[in-house]
Parts: structure tokens; C-alpha cells; sequence
């Protein structure tokens, strides 16, 4: 009998194991295999848009034309710098501003606490591009922002905001903000407030026992905030598309424009597979430099 | 230095709330002294106004001679010890130890000698280089002790060193930290709820209760000599009796006791006169038992019925149903070793106490 129920044990065991491996291989790999294979195609004016992996022989027919393209093409490698860059700073403005808000939260009582993420959370109950117009109707020209501005006297007239990577920019840190809190939020939740204390008990100021206990602690929250911000806002395309000026070129923009625009969807998914090893490779190298660091302090 | 740490008229409000209400105290330098009380009796505000951590809401501290009532917590000659240990978990166990050190700005040689004497002296030399998570309850606490103890603080405050340890280890650890106050000298202030604890560590103790001082003493002095009912309660048990003081001649007073229709008596020099109502109180183990009528007729003398007895190896208790109803716990040593049990359930007893063994309490 507790054989049979053991056996059972076990399969379900197996099952639960396997269903996220499942789920990465049909949501995931599979993806990214078709968009590898249509990547290595060329372009004809066909439905699909694309040569066949395999000629009439049955042999591959795989070209690098698209990578060797987007190597050569300046634009595209200004574009990947400018998405970095912008992606970059809207991480570092959430972190800067998502820091003191989750710790505040975490170290508010516990009444407050829950109110108080509420708040953070409340925004994802409207629609994100309701939002984003939002911020269209403060930056405008005549806008919110500047109407105040020369109400108050400051400018005599409008300044742009709208259509410049600064409202990129605002929009990018406004969007992400929530990702960037909860993570920090649960890590400093969990935080013990007695090691702070006893950090300033033994002679830390507040500063000192922040740097020494805090920030190291908040750490994983820190990174898995990043990179929940960095990851969408590098391939983000609705902001810059509604806020952003024609010229404010960034990678998810050229993706769109390349598949919808000019139909050119071997290139696009170049693109799309050189974006996902510019994301990739710097989180296994951060991974495996997190594990031997482990390894070295323990 | 009678008056090593001297906190004078402190109290301590959360809104509305008074954690810690006017209390004075002089602890004198060297030691062990512990501020006993049941949870939220203000006894942890105090510690933590000892540290820097709360700020007196009025009165002030002083220790050696120097006004702290203000000053931050790593400003202070002062270390704690914390109830969660709170070892840093990101740093190993000499890292941990040498923390304060470090903050100090002490040269790194110099640093590495005194942890590995602190290593020494809690006995961990060869987890030093052990992460936190890698140690069992026992070991955190002494990394903890000798993390508090490297800067050579003043006056070092344990809040509820003991009470995350097992009993047996609890127990040998009590001793530990009483050598180690011992040898350095320095002043203990622990706060703990455990009377037990607190009669073992320390010199002196102070039962706090919402807020107050009950009392301060000597573990023998509250513990033979409580001074109202509440210290009598909490320190050990106790059997009260109610009374109306009927006689009182020096050093020896007669109080009636309705209760059990007897007159018992209690030796003091108490202030109290014929017709006030008091309590005697006695101590379980102040009390004898026997199946004859004891001989000495000074003695205080009872009969019952053992309600209820339990057998503890070293000792056995007894709850004894006197004629008016009212149980009376006894507790007496095992002196003889035999399987046969001296008393059995529902036998006639003579309970009996001196009356010197007696406590009056007036409220």
C-alpha cells in the first residue's frame, strides 16, 4: 500500500517538477527557436515573409545577412546604446526614489503597511496606456507642468517636455517604479531591525550602519528590482512611441517599425536575438559572480 | 561607586501609554544586576533607554558620572546584547566580532588579536571563519557576547540572553556568563522574565511591574522578604492567607484567619495594628508535612487531606485540602530513597511552618 502511495508520490513529484520546465520549453524556447530559424532566413515578398528553412534538396538554407546587416548598419548599434543608456537611467531613477519608499513601508506600522502598498499597487488598476496619456496631458505645451510653470512666472513660455527622451525618461521611471518596490519591499520587510541597532550600538552612525547592514541585506532585492525595471524598459515601445520625439530612436521601436513597417522579419528577429543577448549574458555573468561570492564569504 | 549607573526620575510614554513610569535606580559598578518582570511591564524601554535606542520622555541617566540621557546609541560607553542576537548575517563570525572594532577605526592587527582573545574567552577559535547560518543556537549567542564585549564597554546589556537556549544548555551558559562578568569586571545590566535566571546571574534584581518598581533587592532578599503580594506572586510560589491583625506584641503578631476558622502567627517588625487587614504568606518549601501531629507547639499547625501529590525526583509536591476547603501547596525534599511513596492520596497530614518561615504582606 505505501508502495503503490510512494509510486504515486513520486509521479506527482515528477509532474511538478516538469510543469515549469514545460512551461519554459512551449512559452519560451519554442519561441525563440522560430524567431532563431526566421532570423537565419532571408526576406521575399511572400506569405510568410521569409525563405524556408530547408531548399528544394531538403538542405539548410541558413543566411547571417540580417546579423551581418545590423553589425555594419551604424544605426542599429546606436540605437542598442541609446536603449541601454535610457533603460540605464530609468533604473537608476527608480532605484533612487523606489529605495526610501519601500523602506519607509517596510518600517511603517503594520496598519499603515498595507495601505500604503495599496497605493503602490492601485495605479495597475488602470489601464497603462490611460496612464501613459496621463502624463501626455501634463507635458504637453500647454499642458499641466507648463501652464503652472508660467502661472508662477518661471518661463514666458512653454518649454518642450513632450516628445524628448526626458519624457521618455519620466515615463520609463513613472511605469516601472511599482516593479522596483515590492522586490525591495520584501527583502527589507524581512529585514531584522535589531541589526541596524546593533550595528549604531557598536559604534555606527545612521549612514555607516546603512552602508555596513542595509544596503548589503537589500542586495537581492536591489538586483531583482533592476532588473525588473532594466529587462522591459530596454525593449519598452509604447512610451516611446506616445512620448518620445521622432528622433528618440530606441531598440523596441526599431523592432516594431522592421516587422510591421517594412515587413522585413528576418531582420527583426535579429534584432530581437541580439537584444536578448544583451540582456542575457550580463545576468549570467552577474549570477555566477553572485555564486562565487557566496562561495568565497562562506 | 555605589551609583555607577544612575537613572533618576526616567519615564518613558508610547502616546497615551506609559511604558516606563518615574523610576529611580543606582546600580553600582561590577554588577550583575537584572530587572525582572512579566511581558509588557517596561523592563526592555528601560534597556533600550540604557542603549540610546529610546529617549527618556523625562528624567534622566547617568553612567560613570556622565549625562547620556541624549546621547546616540554609538556615542555611548555601552554595549547590548539583543534578544534576536542580531548577528550580522552577511559577514562571518570574525567579522561579526571584530564589527565594532572596526567602526572604531582600530588598526587591523590589532583588531585580529583582540577577536581571536574574544574567540578565546566564548570558546569559538575555530569558527572563525564561519558564516552565521553555520552555527547552532549556543554558538550565536556567544558570537553575540564577544561581539558586545570587544569594545570594553562600561556597562554591557543583555536583553533575554538566555531565553532562545535550550534548558540544559541555559543552564551551563548561566555559568558561563557569570565567569566571564566575573573576570572583566565589567557591569551587567540583563533583562529577563525568568525568575529562575534572574535569582541565578545576579547580584541584585529589581521586579518591575506596569511600568514600577516593586522592589530591589538581593535574589535572597526578594525572594525571602517580598514586600507586597505581587513580588511574593511573581518570585517563586507562594500560600497567602488572608487575615485581621488581632494581637501585637514586639516582634510577633496574631492574625485571624476567617478562611480556616485558626489564628496563625508571623514575626516581624511591621507597622500594623490590631484590626487591619493583612496577608500571611509562606513559601511551599517552608512548610512540613507529616502524618502525626508535629510536637513543638510554637509551630504554626494545621490539619488536611493530601489532595493531589507529585513525585519530581528531587523533591515531591503536595496540595493539601484543608477542613475549610482552601488547598495549600507544600514541597519537600526527597531525603530518603525508597520506591515506596512516605505519603499516599487522601491520607490525614498535619501541615506545620515556624512562624519566622511566614511572611506579612500588607497589600
Amino acid at each position: 500500500m505505501s508502495a503503490v502511495s510512494s509510486k504515486r508520490d513520486q509521479v506527482w513529484r515528477n509532474i511538478a517538477v516538469a510543469t515549469p520546465y514545460l512551461w519554459l520549453l512551449v512559452f519560451f524556447l519554442a519561441p525563440f527557436a522560430i524567431i532563431l530559424k526566421i532570423s537565419l532566413a532571408d526576406p521575399v515578398i511572400a506569405q510568410p515573409p521569409f525563405t524556408p528553412t530547408f531548399d528544394d534538396q531538403g538542405r539548410i538554407a541558413a543566411s547571417v545577412d540580417s546579423f551581418r546587416f545590423l553589425l555594419t548598419d551604424k544605426l542599429y548599434a546606436i540605437t542598442y546604446v541609446r536603449s541601454v543608456v535610457m533603460a540605464a537611467a530609468a533604473t537608476i531613477l527608480c532605484l533612487a526614489l523606489g529605495f526610501p519608499m519601500a523602506y519607509g513601508i517596510a518600517r511603517s506600522s503594520a496598519s499603515v503597511r498595507s495601505l500604503l502598498l495599496l497605493l503602490i499597487v492601485l495605479p495597475f488598476w488602470i489601464s497603462f496606456l490611460l496612464r501613459v496619456y496621463a502624463w501626455m496631458g501634463l507635458m504637453n505645451n500647454y499642458g499641466v507642468i507648463n501652464n503652472f510653470l508660467m502661472w508662477l512666472g518661471v518661463i514666458d513660455s512653454p518649454i518642450q517636455i513632450m516628445y524628448t527622451d526626458f519624457a521618455v525618461f519620466v515615463g520609463l521611471a513613472y511605469s516601472y517604479l511599482p516593479f522596483m518596490i515590492l522586490p525591495l519591499y520584501a527583502t527589507l520587510e524581512r529585514m531584522d531591525i535589531s541589526l541596524v541597532e546593533a550595528a549604531q550600538d557598536l559604534g555606527a552612525s545612521r549612514t555607516r550602519a546603512f552602508w555596513d547592514v542595509t544596503w548589503p541585506l537589500a542586495k537581492p532585492g536591489v538586483i531583482a528590482g533592476c532588473l525588473l525595471v532594466f529587462i522591459p524598459a530596454m525593449g519598452e515601445y509604447v512610451i516611446p512611441y506616445l512620448l518620445g520625439g521622432p528622433e528618440s530612436l530606441l531598440i523596441g521601436r526599431v523592432l516594431f517599425d522592421e516587422f510591421f513597417v517594412n515587413r522585413d522579419w528576418p531582420l527583426a528577429s535579429a534584432v530581437a536575438i541580439v537584444l536578448l543577448i544583451l540582456l542575457v549574458v550580463p545576468i549570467v555573468l552577474l549570477q555566477r559572480y553572485q555564486a562565487r561570492d557566496q562561495e568565497n564569504t562562506a | 561607586m555605589k551609583d555607577f549607573i544612575r537613572i533618576q526620575g526616567v519615564s518613558k510614554l508610547f502616546g497615551d501609554f506609559v511604558a516606563v513610569d518615574n523610576v529611580d535606580l543606582e546600580i553600582a559598578r561590577g554588577e550583575l544586576f537584572s530587572i525582572l518582570g512579566g511581558s509588557g511591564c517596561g523592563k526592555t524601554t528601560l534597556l533600550r533607554m540604557l542603549a540610546g535606542f529610546e529617549v527618556p520622555s523625562s528624567g534622566s541617566i547617568q553612567i560613570d558620572g556622565v549625562d547620556v540621557t541624549h546621547q546616540a546609541p554609538y556615542d555611548r560607553p555601552v554595549n547590548m546584547m539583543f534578544q534576536s542576537y542580531a548577528i550580522f548575517p552577511h559577514m562571518n563570525v570574525a567579522s561579526n566580532i571584530g564589527y565594532g572594532l572596526r567602526r572604531e577605526g582600530v588598526a587591523k592587527g590589532e583588531i585580529a588579536r583582540r577577536v581571536d582573545e574574544m574567540l578565546e574567552l566564548v570558546q569559538l577559535g575555530d569558527f572563525k571563519n564561519r558564516k552565521p547560518d553555520a552555527l547552532s543556537g549556543g554558538q550565536r549567542q556567544r558570537v553575540a557576547l564577544a561581539r558586545a564585549l570587544i569594545k570594553r564597554p562600561k556597562v554591557l546589556l543583555l536583553d533575554e540572553p538566555l531565553a532562545a537556549l535550550d534548558k540544559k544548555l541555559r543552564e551551563r551558559t548561566q555559568f558561563e556568563l557569570m565567569n566571564i562578568q566575573d573576570e572583566l569586571g565589567i557591569t551587567f545590566v540583563v533583562v529577563t522574565h525568568d525568575q529562575e535566571e534572574a535569582m541565578t546571574l545576579s547580584s541584585r534584581i529589581v521586579v518591575m511591574n506596569q511600568g514600577r518598581f516593586e522592589q530591589v533587592g538581593t535574589p535572597k532578599e526578594i525572594y525571602e522578604f517580598p514586600v507586597n503580594r505581587f513580588v511574593a506572586d511573581f518570585i517563586g510560589t507562594i500560600n497567602t492567607f488572608e487575615g485581621v491583625v488581632t494581637v501585637v506584641e514586639e516582634e510577633r503578631i496574631e492574625v485571624y484567619c476567617e478562611q480556616i476558622g485558626d489564628t496563625l502567627t508571623a514575626l516581624g517588625r511591621q507597622l500594623v495594628e490590631v484590626g487591619q487587614a493583612v496577608q500571611i504568606a509562606v513559601r511551599p518549601e517552608k512548610i512540613f508535612v507529616s502524618k502525626e501531629r508535629p510536637e513543638n507547639d510554637k509551630d504554626v499547625c494545621i490539619e488536611g487531606v493530601v489532595d493531589d501529590l507529585g513525585y519530581l525526583g528531587n523533591r515531591s509536591l503536595y496540595r493539601v485540602r484543608l477542613k475549610s476547603g482552601r488547598v495549600i501547596q507544600v514541597s519537600s525534599q526527597n531525603r530518603r530513597r525508597s520506591v515506596t511513596r512516605f505519603l499516599e492520596w487522601e491520607d490525614d497530614v498535619w501541615i506545620s511552618w515556624r512562624p519566622r518561615s511566614a511572611v506579612l504582606l500588607l497589600d
